[in-house]
């Protein structure tokens, strides 16, 4: 099976212009599976962190989103144990017109603004909505804990 | 049994038909009485075809008949408006076939509405259906030799570059290849544009220009299809195949309307279903949202049920079952659009200040789940005796029709070989059609008993069933009686008033039960949620 062009062309451009504080390499034996980091973005509770993901891009990309999942533990309310990720982009307001990375930068947005309204981890969330500073200190305990540099 | 004791049981029996309705009306004085009167004035001489006042008005449609009634609505829109019936059927299909609201709202603010519906404004007409010249005024820069699509970053000659009103322009491959798996994957045919947050409509004309025959015609399909799921007065019959659909002009299946009411239908094919629940036969007399409670109580066992009681939930708007395969618990139906929690299946957007509710209701519900474990236990007898009777008339009316099965030849040879005409011979086949109907309401009497509080309806309610029962059986057992031509007269008039008679009794559980929903009489004993 040939890789479509536009894979080609997405993950050229990822190597050789990437987002500011975004890699995302294709594995060797599978190209469709990309491994990714995402820096924590300044200025919010994840800054200093290295975000390790999984991107995976099914048969019918680009009509069908990619699978992005964390890797590293991070505490946060759209984000659950297992990595899953809370983003309508990523479910019923994909568009083929987005790409892999803008995708990415979507989840980077995300950390830097976390939507407690739209809870996946629940806990998370409401300790969010109830004690903000103090979440977001466990955020950033979190941060140095599994996602150091 | 012998022939003897046949007929000394049966002439024994008839006695009793003769005075069991003066001695009802003795016990129980007026409102028996009131009732009798009432089921006189509708109880068919024949096994007849008259409606009944607990029926509902309904019309069986051809699939061009469906199409030519979607037409005159899109067509009436768009004659008031001015507009072409395309853009009159997407304007309609987003107000979900609400003529009134669409009519009313689009004298307001015409831009509005068209633009919450996806659609470019109506300056000069002919503009959309033929967007591909206008991508190419808009977008001067594709006029030339090749562009680059940007889906699939290949580059194209100038023709292929395609755009809605929008200006987003994408290769005609790419457009195809997004059409058509929004059509066959996601059985979706209100299709927007490509980019990301554009709302432009795909039209018609595109859809017939790019898509193949096959996924054109399933693009047609869902037209229908979601003009039929839009209105509360159409559904198509549920059966395999058939391409039929009901229509109730003066019906709709409220859940206030299907707690009182089985909109018990049939298709034009003799298809039998219910228009509340979909239920693919006559669950009179029990309504729709018990009906659904019992079936599922009765699949219980089986491993599937287990399943779907453990991976999905229904919508709780539109109660499509719903299976979670990831992501978050922000959910949105795919049917209706309505927006839920996953946890606590309240509204999403209560959750914007209470959503913490979802942790409680966790609690609450572990508690339900070990208490319901324990009652369930304790009832399981009382659940095994309604059932064993359900599954009995379930199992006997099958019988019946195999028995007559077996007889129907035997009719046919005695036609031949008497002076009675064919008429004459079809006693036993509107004998076993009563009785099959008869077994079924039976059926559906034991699940209703079930949930039924015990009270004085439900010892009036109990009597009836007794009596049907009663009935039912002893003309299910004089069907097994041989057939010799010698006492076929005989047999044919016992028959027939037996026939009569049981039909009669199956009237009067059915009138009884549907007086008493509007009476709002029926106390259940678990709570019944909203059908």
């Amino acid at each position: 099976m040939s890789l479509p062009k536009r894979i080609l062309k997405e993950t050229e451009r990822l190597r050789n212009d990437p987002a500011p504080g975004i890699t995302a390499v294709p594995h060797e034996d599978n190209v469709r599976y990309f491994d990714v980091t995402v820096e924590g973005p300044d200025g919010s509770p994840f800054a200093g962190g290295n975000f390790h993901l999984e991107l995976f891009l099914p048969e019918e990309y680009p009509m069908a989103p990619p699978k992005v999942r964390f890797l590293t533990k991070i505490y946060h309310p759209n984000i659950d144990k297992l990595g899953r990720i809370c983003l309508d982009i990523l479910k019923d307001k994909w568009s083929p017109a987005l790409q892999i990375r803008t995708v990415l930068l979507s989840v980077q947005a995300l950390l830097s603004s976390p939507n407690p309204d739209d809870p996946l981890a629940t806990d998370v969330a409401k300790h969010y909505k109830e004690d903000l500073p103090g979440a977001q200190a466990i955020s950033k305990e979190w941060t140095e804990k599994f996602a150091a540099k | 049994m012998s022939d003897d004791a046949i007929s000394d049981y049966y002439s024994d029996e008839e006695m009793e038909y003769n005075y069991s309705d003066p001695e009802q009306d003795g016990d129980d004085a007026d409102l028996e009485n009131e009732e009798e009167e009432d089921y006189a004035q509708f109880t068919p001489a024949v096994l007849g075809k008259r409606p009944l006042p607990w029926e509902v008005e309904y019309e069986s449609l051809e699939p061009d008949k469906l199409r030519e009634i979607v037409n005159k609505d899109v067509e009436h829109v768009a004659g008031i408006f001015g507009v072409e019936p395309e853009i009159a059927r997407a304007l309609l299909r987003h107000y979900k076939w609400n003529k009134e609201r669409l009519i009313e709202q689009y004298m307001d603010g015409p831009e509005r509405v068209l633009a919450a519906a996806g659609l470019p404004a109506q300056s000069g007409l002919p503009s959309f259906s033929n967007s591909r010249s206008l991508a190419a005024t808009k977008k001067p820069a594709t006029k030339s030799k090749s562009f680059s699509c940007p889906i699939c970053a290949s580059t194209q000659p100038g023709e292929s570059a395609m755009a809605l009103p929008c200006g987003h322009t994408f290769c005609s491959e790419c457009w195809e290849m997004y059409i058509t798996s929004k059509i066959k994957d996601e059985g979706e045919c209100d299709v927007r544009c490509m980019e990301e947050g554009c709302a432009i409509r795909i039209p018609t004309a595109w859809m017939k220009k790019l898509l193949d025959s096959h996924t054109y015609a399933r693009y047609q399909e869902l037209l229908l299809a979601a003009y039929v799921a839009d209105n509360r007065n159409f559904e198509f019959c549920p059966f395999p195949s058939c391409d039929l659909t009901v229509m109730t002009p003066n019906f709709s299946p409220t859940p206030s309307a299907l707690s009182t009411t089985v909109p018990t239908v049939h298709c034009g094919h003799g298809h039998t279903f219910c228009f509340g629940c979909g239920e693919q036969q006559d669950h009179r007399p029990l309504i729709c949202a018990v009906v659904k409670m019992w079936l599922r109580k009765c699949a219980d066992d089986s491993e599937t049920a287990n399943w779907i009681k453990s991976n999905t939930k229904e919508c709780p708007k539109c109660v499509s079952t719903i299976e979670k395969n990831g992501g978050c618990n922000h959910m949105t139906c795919k049917k209706c659009k309505h927006e839920f929690c996953w946890v606590c299946m309240g509204p999403w957007t209560e959750h914007g200040t209470a959503w913490y509710n979802c942790n409680r209701y966790d609690e609450k519900a572990g508690v339900d789940a070990r208490d319901a474990q324990s009652r369930s236990r304790a009832s399981l007898e009382r659940y095994l005796h309604y059932y064993n009777r359900y599954a009995n008339h379930e199992q006997s009316a099958r019988l019946d029709r195999e028995l007559y099965a077996k007889t129907e030849k035997k009719m046919e040879e005695m036609q031949i070989a008497s002076e009675l005409t064919w008429i004459e011979v079809q006693f036993a086949k509107r004998a076993v059609d009563e009785l099959v109907r008869c077994r079924t309401t039976l059926k559906w009497t034991y699940a209703m008993a079930f949930y039924l509080e015990k009270n004085n309806e439900t010892i009036m309610f109990e009597d009836n069933q007794r009596d049907l029962e009663r009935a039912v059986e002893e003309l299910s057992e004089l069907l097994e009686s041989p057939i010799e031509p010698m006492t076929i007269t005989e047999l044919r008039s016992k028959m027939t008033n037996l026939t009569v008679y049981v039909q009669k009794r199956n009237e009067i559980m059915l009138n009884d039960t549907a007086q008493k929903y509007q009476d709002g009489a029926w106390i259940w004993n678990v709570s019944v949620p909203d059908f």
